[in-house]
């Protein structure tokens, strides 16, 4: 039996990236607030220390920093006739755990989404005629725009103090920058990060074949920064231990290094950690949710009444909760009817490794952060003509290369002995002039019929709850863009002066064992009307309109870009309508 | 409604003290301006930071254990409960506890105590924070101060201590100084009691009056010199920076951390800026200080073994942050090099902060609050010295070496405290 809680004005699931925005603007509107988190509390000194934050057993292979699967996971299938079963290793995507989320463990490409993506389908359909599109790609547009969301974009990128260079300044263009970024408000915070020799290598070559290389707008600071909360970040050290690890000198934007120092000092503000939430309740009505149901490290059970509920989970879990909870319809792939699970979609990520002669280069790739390096932007989203190209979608392209880690930044040229004193040679030989990026070309993922969400009939967690099931597989629009994004990088790749390059184009099917990115997204999609999607243009539940669901659980379709930069700005753009217009009148702020 | 004989008894002791206070000084103890004055000043006095024992969630009923060379006295129970607090008793015995040390029926308080210091307080200001106080939650919470041991625990005892270090009477202002100089003297010597930290103590306890201010080890720390001593003073500080120190709790090279970072949380971050600018202006003054004393300490030998191992052990694990030139970075990582903190004559707070981590002070106007993680399990007595004795002798700083022994000894006591 639940215990009562005493009533609160807004109850958050999950302190994360979302959570935390939304619980600083609504503490600062005079709200009591709570925040339940499944995992434990992170701080930077205690939980990632420099003196072994940069263990790569530790937190790379040995996952220190993520879910563990018999906490919670999820099972797996490509397709509709297979049977799913469960991930019991995180392999093709890493599910944060505690405070700060997947915040804690990024790699912080601070990216704007085209504004194209937001109108994906509309824009497309016109370019090149309603046929274009594949029957089954079920993309469609935001709902929101661009526009709606650049002040809140350059409030995210202000808060983290993001590094990097102006492509369009108020509808300029400007040197050095991405020239096909949708027009900036004003500058980034800090400027971009210092890059290194084989970044810049790639930047030349680019240059050369006639593209515009730009610095990949960077989490990873380039200077001390003291954001507008008046909280202070330092300057990377390229130490090149970013993606899976926490930052142990405070100068990769995090909600623990740009935030929660303000948050935890207002007292309109609680947190509750190694909690998990079960359910959201809903009244008789199910229009109206009245608060959460959670367990604590103990078993024991809470009952939070809330008048707002602000579902700030993982996407999966997101959509997980949506389903367990009763609220909204689950998604038939059949029919395509109800919107719970659909339009789920992650990443199209290739490389291709360049090997140089080794007399003549030495990159010292160990020199890096997690969002280094030049990209080129003349393959993303529709930057380029596809009518005869056979697909549609895109990525940026670019000499991303994170780190020089011993354990898993090693390539050999193919032929070469997989383990033994030939092996070991190799590894000696390329190690300082080999050229790995895990993802130089980083690429869309459109949404279709036959990839959802849904609750899986078998395999259930401890409480018995059924677990989330993937039904995802890749399609030959994003194989075919795939292969395409990888020659055009190999050629930039020769062009640098590699004596041999491997392409490794992105191949189906979809491998739940094989790392892409964390960037799940959709499921619980936001639209312009309840036949179309889960939630409005705020992220307000059509179903439920005390009710909002934050994060990439709400994107159509995945655009080229790393997610994160969007999922900040939706966050501003739902708490600024929570704010001004939501706590004025509490009710649907759209009307279908 | 039913009232509670407690509740009744309650008002009856608030009314007569009030009706006392009125005959005495003609000042209204209920006035709201008094009261917000009182409340200000318990603030400098930093009251709570004794007799509100944290998480409690009572504000001043006492019981908090005050660490002493002596053993724990626990702190009394100040909230106007007429039982347990101070409800019952007089203005003139509230303010003879205050500033001569004295309990109620002639008892004698412990020095932990700062009646040393309150002594200074004019009665008017002592009076504000007796009505202040009248006002607080009424806690019923019985606090036996005393634990210390034979013969200690002998209250007479203190008579004969006060004979030899107790210097009664109020502050009196130097007529050759300004007012904003009188008016820190008067924060910093009385209500503010710096000394009690900053000021070396005898073997009974006493201030050791001729070394005022020069630094003092208690509670696993070393509370720095606040002498206007160039190298290990404030002395290359100007006025602006030493006040914004205690407002904002951190400095170019010095973030306010371990017992200070109470102090400034919740003390002098609270206080007025002209009230600090006051305070930084008289220690800010040489006279009677050792100014440029130890300019001229000389470095560690930069050819000693240590130096070479410290310097290793420093790029290895500290430059990350302070930066491989010591300047840190501001708000964040504190500067090493010129470091008053680094150049201590006593070595505690830096082998604390090595050993165990430590979190500096987060402040409404700098939230951030970064931390130092701990490094004990990392590195031996031997590491420990030799990175120590480094950047207290690297760049322009200069100090005495730190030996393994001591580390030791540090890391004993550190794991004994448990803090």
């Amino acid at each position: 039996m639940a215990r009562r809680l005493p009533r609160k004005d807004a109850v958050i699931i999950g302190l994360g990236w979302t959570g935390s925005i939304l619980a600083h603007t609504l503490c600062d509107a005079g709200l009591d607030v709570v925040a339940i988190e499944r995992g434990p509390w992170r701080d930077t000194a205690t939980d990632f220390p420099i003196s072994y934050a940069q263990d790569e057993l530790r937190y790379r292979l040995q996952h220190e920093l993520f879910l563990r699967p018999a906490q919670m996971s999820v099972t797996f299938r490509n397709s509709a006739n297979q049977t799913a079963l469960p991930v019991r290793n995180w392999g093709a995507f890493m599910l944060g755990n505690g405070v700060g989320g997947g915040g804690v463990h990024w790699n912080a490409e601070t990216f704007r989404f085209l504004p194209t993506d937001f109108i994906a389908r509309s824009h497309l359909t016109q370019r090149y005629g309603e046929k274009f599109l594949p029957e089954d790609m079920t993309i469609q547009d935001w709902g929101v725009t661009y526009d709606d969301l650049e002040p809140h974009y350059d409030q995210f990128e202000h808060l983290c103090g993001t590094s990097g260079t102006a492509g369009n300044l108020q509808g300029k263009i400007q040197d050095g920058g991405n020239p096909f970024e949708g027009a900036r408000s004003r500058p980034y915070p800090t400027p971009a990060q210092k890059q290194g020799y084989g970044h810049t290598l790639f930047a030349e070559a680019a240059k050369q074949l006639g593209y515009k290389p730009y610095p990949q707008p960077s989490g990873n600071l380039s200077k001390s920064y003291t954001n507008p909360l008046g909280v202070t970040l330092g300057q990377c050290t390229f130490c090149g231990f970013c993606e899976w690890f926490g930052c142990a000198n405070y100068s990769k934007a995090t909600p623990q290094t740009t935030i929660l120092p303000v948050l935890l000092r207002n007292p309109n503000f609680e947190t509750r950690t190694e909690c998990e939430v079960m359910r959201i309740n809903l009244d008789n009505t199910g229009k109206r949710a009245t608060g959460v149901t959670y367990v604590n490290s103990s078993g024991e059970e809470f009952e939070q009444p809330a008048d707002l509920v602000l579902l700030c989970a993982f996407q999966l879990f997101n959509v997980q909760l949506l389903l367990l909870s009763g609220i909204g319809t689950p998604y038939d792939p059949q029919t395509g009817k109800g919107q719970i699970g659909r339009n789920f979609t992650h990443q199209t990520v290739s490389t291709a490794v360049g090997f140089f002669d080794k007399d003549k280069y030495n990159f010292n790739p160990f020199i890096a952060s997690g969002s280094i390096g030049f990209c080129i932007d003349e393959f993303n989203g529709d930057n380029f003509d596809h009518s005869q190209l056979g697909f549609v979608g895109g990525g940026y392209i670019g000499q991303v290369r994170t780190n020089g880690r011993p354990l898993e930044s090693m390539a050999v040229p193919p032929g070469t002995p997989a383990w033994g004193a030939k092996w070991k040679q190799a590894l000696r030989d390329n190690y300082l002039s080999s050229v790995i990026c895990g993802a130089a070309c980083h690429a869309s993922f459109y949404s279709y019929r036959d990839v959802y969400l849904d609750l899986d009939p078998t395999y259930k967690d401890r409480f018995g709850r059924p677990l989330l099931r993937m039904t995802i597989d890749f399609h030959d629009n994003e194989l075919k863009m795939s292969a395409f994004l990888t020659d055009k990088y190999a050629e930039i790749l020769q062009q640098m002066g590699a004596k041999q390059v491997v392409k490794q184009p992105r191949k189906g099917p979809y491998d739940v064992t094989d790392y892409q990115t964390s960037h799940l997204c959709g499921g619980a999609i936001m639209g312009d009307n309840p036949g179309n999607s889960a939630l409005n243009r705020y992220l307000q539940s059509w179903d439920v309109p005390n009710l909002f669901v934050q994060g990439a659980s709400a994107y159509p379709q995945n655009a080229g870009y790393n997610p994160t930069g969007t999922v900040g700005a939706l966050a501003f753009w739902s708490a600024k309508a929570i704010r001004s217009q939501y706590l004025k009148n509490p009710g649907p702020l759209v009307h279908a | 409604m039913p009232r509670s004989p407690q509740a009744t008894l309650c008002v009856v002791a608030l009314a007569l003290s009030a009706g006392v206070a009125n005959a005495e000084s003609g000042i209204d103890p209920q006035d709201f301006k008094q009261i917000e004055r009182g409340s200000y000043l318990t603030i400098v006095g930093d009251c709570a930071a004794c007799h509100t024992l944290p998480g409690s969630g009572h504000a001043y009923a006492g019981g908090r254990a005050i660490e002493t060379p002596f053993g724990e006295i626990l702190a009394p129970n100040i909230t106007p409960d007429p039982l347990t607090g101070i409800g019952a008793w007089t203005d003139q015995e509230f303010i003879d506890a205050m500033t001569k040390g004295t309990g109620r029926n002639g008892t004698h308080l412990y020095p932990a105590m700062p009646y040393t210091y309150y002594t200074k307080v004019t009665r008017e200001d002592a009076l504000a924070i007796r009505a202040y106080l009248n006002t607080v939650s009424a806690v019923r919470n019985p606090v036996t101060a005393d634990q210390l041991p034979f013969p200690l625990n002998i209250r007479a005892s203190m008579i004969v201590w006060n004979e030899l270090f107790f210097a009664p009477g109020e502050f009196r202002p130097r007529t050759d100084k300004s007012e904003e100089w009188n008016r820190g003297a008067y924060l910093a010597e009385g209500l503010g009691h710096c000394g009690l930290c900053h000021t070396p103590k005898n073997f009974l306890g006493g201030d050791k009056t001729s070394e005022r201010l020069q630094g003092y080890a208690l509670q696993g720390w070393f509370a720095a010199d606040i002498t206007n001593d160039r190298r290990r003073g404030l002395g290359d500080w100007p006025v602006d920076e030493i006040a914004a120190y205690l407002k904002i709790g951190h400095g170019r090279n010095t973030f306010g951390t371990g017992l200070m970072a109470e102090t400034i949380s919740q003390s002098t971050s609270n206080m007025t800026d002209a009230d600090l600018k006051a305070i930084a202006t008289y220690l800010k003054d040489p006279a009677g200080q050792n100014a440029n004393e130890t300019q001229n300490q000389s470095k560690a030998a930069s050819d000693q073994v240590d130096m070479k191992i410290g310097a290793k052990i420093y790029m290895d694990e500290c430059s990350g942050c302070h930066g491989a030139d010591g300047k840190g970075s501001a708000d964040l990582f504190p500067a090493l090099d010129g470091s008053a903190i680094v150049q201590q004559t006593d070595a505690t707070s830096l082998m604390h902060v090595t050993l165990r981590g430590a979190r500096s002070v987060a402040t409404d106007k700098m939230p951030t609050g970064s931390a130092m993680p701990q490094f004990g399990w990392l590195l031996t007595d031997d590491q420990v010295a030799a990175v120590l004795t480094y950047i207290r002798n690297s760049w322009g700083n200069a100090a005495p070496s730190v030996g393994a022994a001591e580390v030791g000894k540090a890391r004993h006591a550190f794991v004994e405290r448990g803090d």
